[in-house]
């Protein structure tokens, strides 16, 4: 079994992250960054970059932007050319070969549709620059169109399209020469809201019904990579800040930077950890003694961060274990939810809840509390600014 | 609009059209009139006639047209090439060696097309280059004088061609000729059309250069039509200068329209 292996670089954690992921197809489709570094003149984008995309896995590149996670993509595609280190697909170095020698598909955010094709030769520009027979064309063009539901648009031009419509044009165009690695760069940001969710779902489904497909998606947008990735890399200046499994990364975040980014968390500080047992720790808010998971096994008496989550927090009354009050800062309704702020210890917290009749009102005191087995206690990271 | 108010909006119409008709109109008109005058002693011609137009199908005048139209097909057409090849080839080209090279590119452009005739008179009048008193020293001329606009405009259609498309392209696994064949050049028409037409235009008009290296057996248009107007000849010079501006316009018209039409797609 292989496994998707990461250093962290944080100083806080000396062991890897490790996440098993057990391959679903073929050696021939893992992505493999091996400390890849992309310079230009004196800037480097990316720094010693690791990491393995085991086949038939969807591995999420998310991070600000600037923070080298496209740069990586197209290394993978060859339209970076990296200064050190090495890029394997499968078990073949592609550092140095071409683009067009290296069987990828890719999908781009803005489509890149060839204005002067009609769908049906988009689609066959793939196969036909392979050499491919007429007769093979014919046959896998109406297949692609199909899997992506445009199977009547084959004679429209691009512009005769919509936004989502191009889109699924350009996955069935990347996916036509059944490449072995499909890489995604960030492929809804220029879709609206509603048809991107249903552009998501779209590729939910393609990938089950593609199981030995690998797929590097680089996004900006935490819910899509949460949505469709089996694991998550969190990048920041060029460098992996966190990587694994998307649940296990979303409840357990190895860092404040991963924390914040993923779910925008309340990181509260704490001190004085005082484990319980292998799973769980006491500490101190302030006055308070909280419990939580000790998923990073931190050292008794340390100072951390607890990491709660909005939609953890439940109304409560002061005495339960768990508990924090604080006074209301703000109230805001958005139809399913209400999103409430409130002054901690001097902390500004965020809360989600579903809509109340009566929500708080600003300037009141509420106590709320959680489960200590939601909440996880993360390291101080001290390259956070 | 810049003046909103409606008063002033029609003084300014009043002024503009008729400054531009006597600037732009006036002078075309008094060529088309010339073309069709048998005489012009008063303010307006007299013996309106068709006399200079059958004389311009049947004589030298002709040639001279041919001439013109073959010059400016076969320089534009070896510009058209030779610029898109230097455009495509000077485009991963880095900064410096760039800017130097687009400098040679657009030096005839910038040097007084006389210079260049009598440039390549003295250059081509010696063996082993002896090309003075032949076809293709007119036309190396015009090549010279047109390609760097070609260059410029293909240079410019380059940056604005979508290089997402040409790097999805190359993903496909479409080798640099193929991607060159399939996507580029045909993302490139609109721009090779434009780069083509203005080059047809210049070297239909050009005069200063030609008329320094011309042979005798190669008299283009602009040279024939200066003769004619050297000679007192005003009414078949006019006919001539009427047939030069009326075939180019049509040549850039069908080339308007191929453009139009590969814009958009």
């Amino acid at each position: 079994m292989s496994q998707v292996t990461v250093m962290e670089r944080t100083p806080h954690i000396a062991k890897p992250f490790v996440a098993s992921a057990a391959p679903a197809a073929s050696d021939g489709s893992r992505i493999g960054f091996e400390n890849v570094s992309v310079t230009y003149g004196a800037l480097t984008v990316l720094h010693s970059f690791t990491l393995t995309v085991n086949p038939g896995e969807i591995v999420a590149l998310i991070g600000p932007s600037g923070s080298g996670k496209t740069t990586a993509l197209r290394a993978v595609a060859g339209f970076v050319r990296p200064s050190g280190g090495r890029i394997l697909i499968g078990d073949r170095d592609v550092t140095h070969l071409a683009p067009y020698d290296r069987k990828i598909g890719m999908v781009v955010q803005n489509y890149a549709l060839f204005p002067h094709m009609r769908v049906e030769e988009n689609v066959a520009f793939g196969l036909r620059a392979h050499g491919a027979a007429e007769d093979v064309i014919k046959k896998r063009v109406p297949e692609c169109l199909a899997m992506v539901g445009m199977s009547t648009y084959a004679k429209r031009y691009p512009r005769e399209l919509s936004g989502g419509q191009q889109q699924r044009v350009a996955i069935a165009r990347a996916l036509a020469p059944k490449p072995q690695v499909l890489l995604l760069d960030e492929p809804l940001s220029a879709l609206d809201a509603q048809i991107r969710r249903s552009m998501l779902d779209e590729l939910a489904k393609l990938h089950r019904d593609l199981p030995n497909l690998t797929v590097l998606y680089v996004t900006h947008d935490q819910s899509e990579a949460l949505t469709l990735a089996n694991h998550i890399g969190i990048m920041r200046d060029g460098k992996l800040k966190a990587f694994g499994g998307s649940q296990s990364l979303f409840r357990h975040p190895p860092n404040r930077f991963a924390a914040e980014f993923l779910g925008r968390a309340n990181l509260l500080p704490v001190t004085d950890v005082q484990p319980l047992d292998e799973q769980m720790a006491k500490v101190r808010f302030g006055d308070v003694t909280l419990s939580a998971r000790n998923h990073h096994g931190l050292a008794r008496g340390s100072d951390c961060l607890v990491c709660v989550r909005p939609h953890d927090f439940r109304f409560s009354r002061a005495s339960e274990p768990n508990s924090i009050s604080g006074t209301v800062l703000s109230v805001q309704w958005q139809g399913d939810v209400h999103n409430i702020t409130f002054d901690a210890g001097g902390e500004t917290v965020r809360m989600t809840s579903a809509p109340m009749a009566n929500p708080p009102r600003i300037g009141e005191i509420i106590a709320v509390h959680f489960d200590a087995a939601e909440v996880t206690l993360v390291p101080e990271d001290a390259s956070h600014g | 609009m810049l003046v909103w108010s409606k008063p002033w909006r029609i003084a300014t119409w009043a002024v503009a059209v008729p400054l531009f008709l006597i600037i732009y109109g006036l002078p075309i008109g008094v060529i088309v009139l010339a073309s069709f005058s048998g005489q012009w002693n008063d303010i307006l011609p007299s013996n309106m006639t068709l006399v200079h137009y059958s004389k311009a199908f049947r004589s030298d005048s002709f040639d001279a047209l041919k001439a013109s139209l073959l010059t400016g097909v076969i320089a534009s057409g070896a510009a058209l090439v030779c610029g898109t090849w230097a455009a495509l080839a000077l485009r991963n080209f880095k900064t410096m060696p760039k800017r130097v090279l687009d400098l040679l590119f657009f030096i005839p452009s910038a040097v007084p097309s006389v210079s260049v005739g009598l440039a390549l008179l003295v250059a081509f009048s010696q063996p082993p280059f002896l090309l003075n008193g032949t076809t293709w020293i007119v036309l190396i001329a015009h090549f010279v004088l047109i390609s760097a606009f070609t260059y410029g405009n293909v240079t410019a259609g380059l940056a604005r061609i979508p290089v997402d498309c040409e790097q999805v392209a190359e993903s496909l696994g479409a080798r640099p000729f193929y991607r060159l064949r399939r996507v580029t050049l045909p993302l490139l028409l609109p721009y090779l059309v434009a780069a083509f037409s203005l080059s047809f235009a210049l070297s239909m008009g050009e005069l200063g250069a030609t008329v320094m290296i011309y042979p005798p057996g190669w008299v283009t248009l602009p040279v024939r039509i200066f003769a004619l107007s050297d000679r007192g000849a005003i009414f078949d010079a006019a006919t001539m200068a009427t047939i030069l501006g009326v075939g180019t316009l049509i040549v850039l018209a069908i080339l308007s329209k191929v453009s139009n039409r590969a814009a958009v797609r």
